[in-house]
C-alpha cells in the first residue's frame, strides 16, 4: 500500500476490523482500559493536553512534516508510530520545544509554543533518544541538578523517590557513565518524571531495557493515566505500543497515515498502513 | 528571578563539579599556558630594554591559545552527548544557560591564569604582579569568553569544531587582545598619554555579553 497523501482522521470501523492479536510477543497485557465508543466520546469532549494544526518541518530544502495535525486529550496516551525517517522523533522534538517548526501551529497544556514555550516547558517532561544524562555526575546528583532546574523545593525528596520507583536505589551515589544503557534509560525516564509532568514524550523508551524495566515502564505509564496525566510515545514494538495507548498516531513520509483510537488497530493493519516501508 | 539565579548558579555548579572529576579541561589548558610561556621565553631575545615589550604578549597569545581549548571541549561535550538538549527543555531562560557558561569558562580560564601568572613573573623577569594585573586579567577573560562561548556554541554542531572556533573567535577578539596587552605592557613601561585601554576591554566586554546573550538563543536551538 503506498502512503496516503492525505491524513485519514476517522477511520471507518470496517477498514480497521481485523481481529485484535492479544497474544502478541512482547504484549505486556498492560493495555489500559479497552476504548468503546463511549469512550471515543470522552477524549473528544476531554480538555486537550496537546494539539497540533498543520505542523511542516523542512530541513535543508528537505520536507521531514508535512501538516502534521492532531490532537490528544488530558490523561490519554498516545502511541506515535511509523518506520523509520517517518518523522516520530521530528515531531516529539517540536513537542517538547527543542526544535522550531518552519509552519503549522503546537498547543501544549494550553501554550502556543510559538509564544509561549518556557510557560509549556512547565508541564513537558521528555526522554529522547540520548539519555542526555551527565555521565561524571551520579544518578542523585543528575536528578538533584535537574531538580533545581525546575526549582523544586522538595527535589532531594523526590529525587530519592523515583530512584527507588525505577529500581536505582542501590545505584543512587554511582557515577552514571559506569551505568549500562538500560539503567541510564530508567534515570533519564526518573528525570523526565522529576517535575511531575502533564505531558511525557517518550522517543523509544523501550530502547535497551530488559524484560523487568519493560515492565516498570507499562506500570509508570498506567500509574500516569491513572492520574489523568498525558502521554505520547513512539515505539517499533508495534504490539506494545497499541497495547500500552488508547489512541495511535502513524505517520508515513511525515504525514499522518491514522489517526484513531488504538482498539480499533491491530498488527496486521499497521503492517498494512506501512506497506513496504516497515 | 530568584529561580534564574538558582538556575544560573545550578549550572556553574554543575560545570565546576563536572570538571573537578574529569580536570580534563584544566590539564590541557594549564599545560599549554606554561608551555607556551616557557617556549617564548626561549624563542624570544629577553634582553632588559625589550621584555618589556614582548612580554605582554607572549603571556596574552599563551592564554588566548589556552581558553581555545577550553571553550572548545566544555560546549562540545554537553551538545554531542544530549544534556545540552536536556537543558534546553526546563523552564530556564537562554541568557541564564549563556551566562552560566559565560562564568563558568571564566573562572576556568582564570584558574589556569592564576598558575601562569607568576610563571610569568618568574620567567621574564618582570615585576606585574600587582592589583591591576588581576583587574585587566579578568576583564580580558570575560571579553574572551563572552565571544568564545556563544561561537564554541555554533561550532559544536559542525564537524570542523576545533579548526572552526579559533577561525571564528580571533578576528572578533582582537580589540580585547589589543587592550589587554597594551594595558600590561602600561602595567611594565607607563607612558603618558597612552588610551584608555581598560576602558576599550570594559566597552568590548559589555558590548560582547548584551549581543551574545540576545543571540544565544538562536544559536542553541534548532
Amino acid at each position: 500500500m503506498s502512503a496516503p497523501t492525505t491524513a485519514i482522521r476517522s477511520v471507518s470501523p470496517a477498514r480497521w476490523s481485523a481481529p485484535r492479536q492479544s497474544e502478541t510477543p512482547g504484549d505486556t497485557g498492560a493495555q489500559p482500559d479497552e476504548t468503546t465508543a463511549d469512550d471515543e466520546y470522552q477524549r473528544d469532549q476531554s480538555p486537550q493536553a496537546i494539539v497540533v494544526e498543520r505542523l511542516t518541518k523542512v530541513f535543508d530544502a528537505r520536507p521531514v512534516l508535512r501538516g502534521v495535525s492532531f490532537s490528544l486529550g488530558q490523561g490519554r496516551t498516545l502511541a506515535l508510530l511509523g518506520p523509520n525517517g517517518a518523522g516520530k522523533s521530528t515531531l516529539l522534538r517540536i513537542l517538547a520545544t527543542l526544535s522550531r517548526p518552519t509552519g503549522g501551529r503546537v498547543i501544549v497544556m494550553g501554550h502556543d509554543l510559538a509564544r509561549e514555550a518556557n510557560a509549556a516547558r512547565w508541564a513537558i517532561g521528555y526522554l529522547g533518544h540520548q539519555t542526555g544524562l551527565y555521565g561524571e555526575l551520579t544518578a542523585r546528583e543528575n536528578l538533584l541538578f535537574f531538580a533545581r532546574m525546575y526549582g523544586l523545593r522538595d527535589g532531594a525528596k523526590r529525587a530519592d523517590a523515583l530512584l527507588a520507583r525505577v529500581g536505582l536505589r542501590a545505584r543512587a551515589n554511582d557515577h552514571v557513565g559506569k551505568f549500562s544503557r538500560g539503567q541510564a534509560q530508567r534515570l533519564a525516564l526518573a528525570r523526565g518524571m522529576l517535575h511531575d509532568p502533564a505531558v511525557l514524550l517518550l522517543d523509544e523508551p523501550d530502547t535497551g531495557l530488559d524484560e523487568d524495566a519493560l515492565a516498570l515502564l507499562s506500570e509508570l505509564l498506567d500509574e500516569r493515566t491513572r492520574q489523568g496525566q498525558t502521554t505520547l510515545f513512539t515505539t517499533h514494538q508495534l504490539a506494545r505500543g497499541l497495547a500500552q495507548s488508547h489512541q495511535t498516531l502513524v505517520l508515513l513520509r511525515g504525514r499522518v497515515a491514522y489517526d484513531g483510537p488504538s482498539a480499533a488497530l491491530d498488527l496486521a493493519a499497521v503492517c498494512d498502513l506501512y506497506g513496504g516501508e516497515a | 528571578m530568584r529561580l534564574a539565579w538558582g538556575q544560573l548558579w545550578a549550572i556553574v555548579g554543575k560545570d565546576l563539579r563536572l570538571e573537578l572529576r574529569t580536570r580534563q579541561v584544566w590539564m590541557s589548558m594549564g599545560v599549554f599556558a606554561l608551555l607556551a610561556l616557557l617556549i617564548f621565553s626561549f624563542a624570544f631575545d629577553l634582553r632588559v630594554e625589550n621584555k618589556a615589550a614582548v612580554g605582554p604578549g607572549a603571556l596574552w597569545v599563551a592564554f588566548i591559545f589556552a581558553s581555545m581549548l577550553g571553550l572548545g571541549r566544555n560546549i562540545a561535550a554537553e551538545q554531542e552527548r544530549g544534556p545540552m538538549d536536556r537543558l534546553l527543555l526546563c523552564p530556564v531562560d537562554r541568557t541564564v544557560i549563556y551566562l552560566a557558561k559565560v562564568i563558568g569558562n571564566v573562572i576556568f580560564i582564570g584558574v589556569v591564569e592564576a598558575v601562569a601568572l607568576p610563571v610569568f613573573a618568574a620567567l621574564y623577569d618582570l615585576p606585574i604582579i600587582t592589583g591591576l594585573i588581576v583587574l585587566i586579567t579578568l576583564l580580558g577573560t570575560i571579553g574572551i569568553a563572552a565571544v568564545g562561548v556563544i561561537f564554541s556554541a555554533l561550532a559544536a554542531n559542525t564537524r570542523a569544531r576545533e579548526f572552526l572556533l579559533p577561525l571564528l573567535v580571533f578576528p572578533i577578539i582582537i580589540p580585547v587582545v589589543l587592550g589587554s596587552v597594551r594595558a600590561t605592557e602600561a602595567l611594565v613601561n607607563p607612558i603618558h598619554g597612552d588610551p584608555p585601554w581598560l576602558g576599550l576591554i570594559i566597552a568590548f566586554d559589555i558590548i560582547c555579553l548584551s549581543v551574545s546573550a540576545i543571540l544565544f538563543q538562536f544559536v542553541v536551538e534548532e
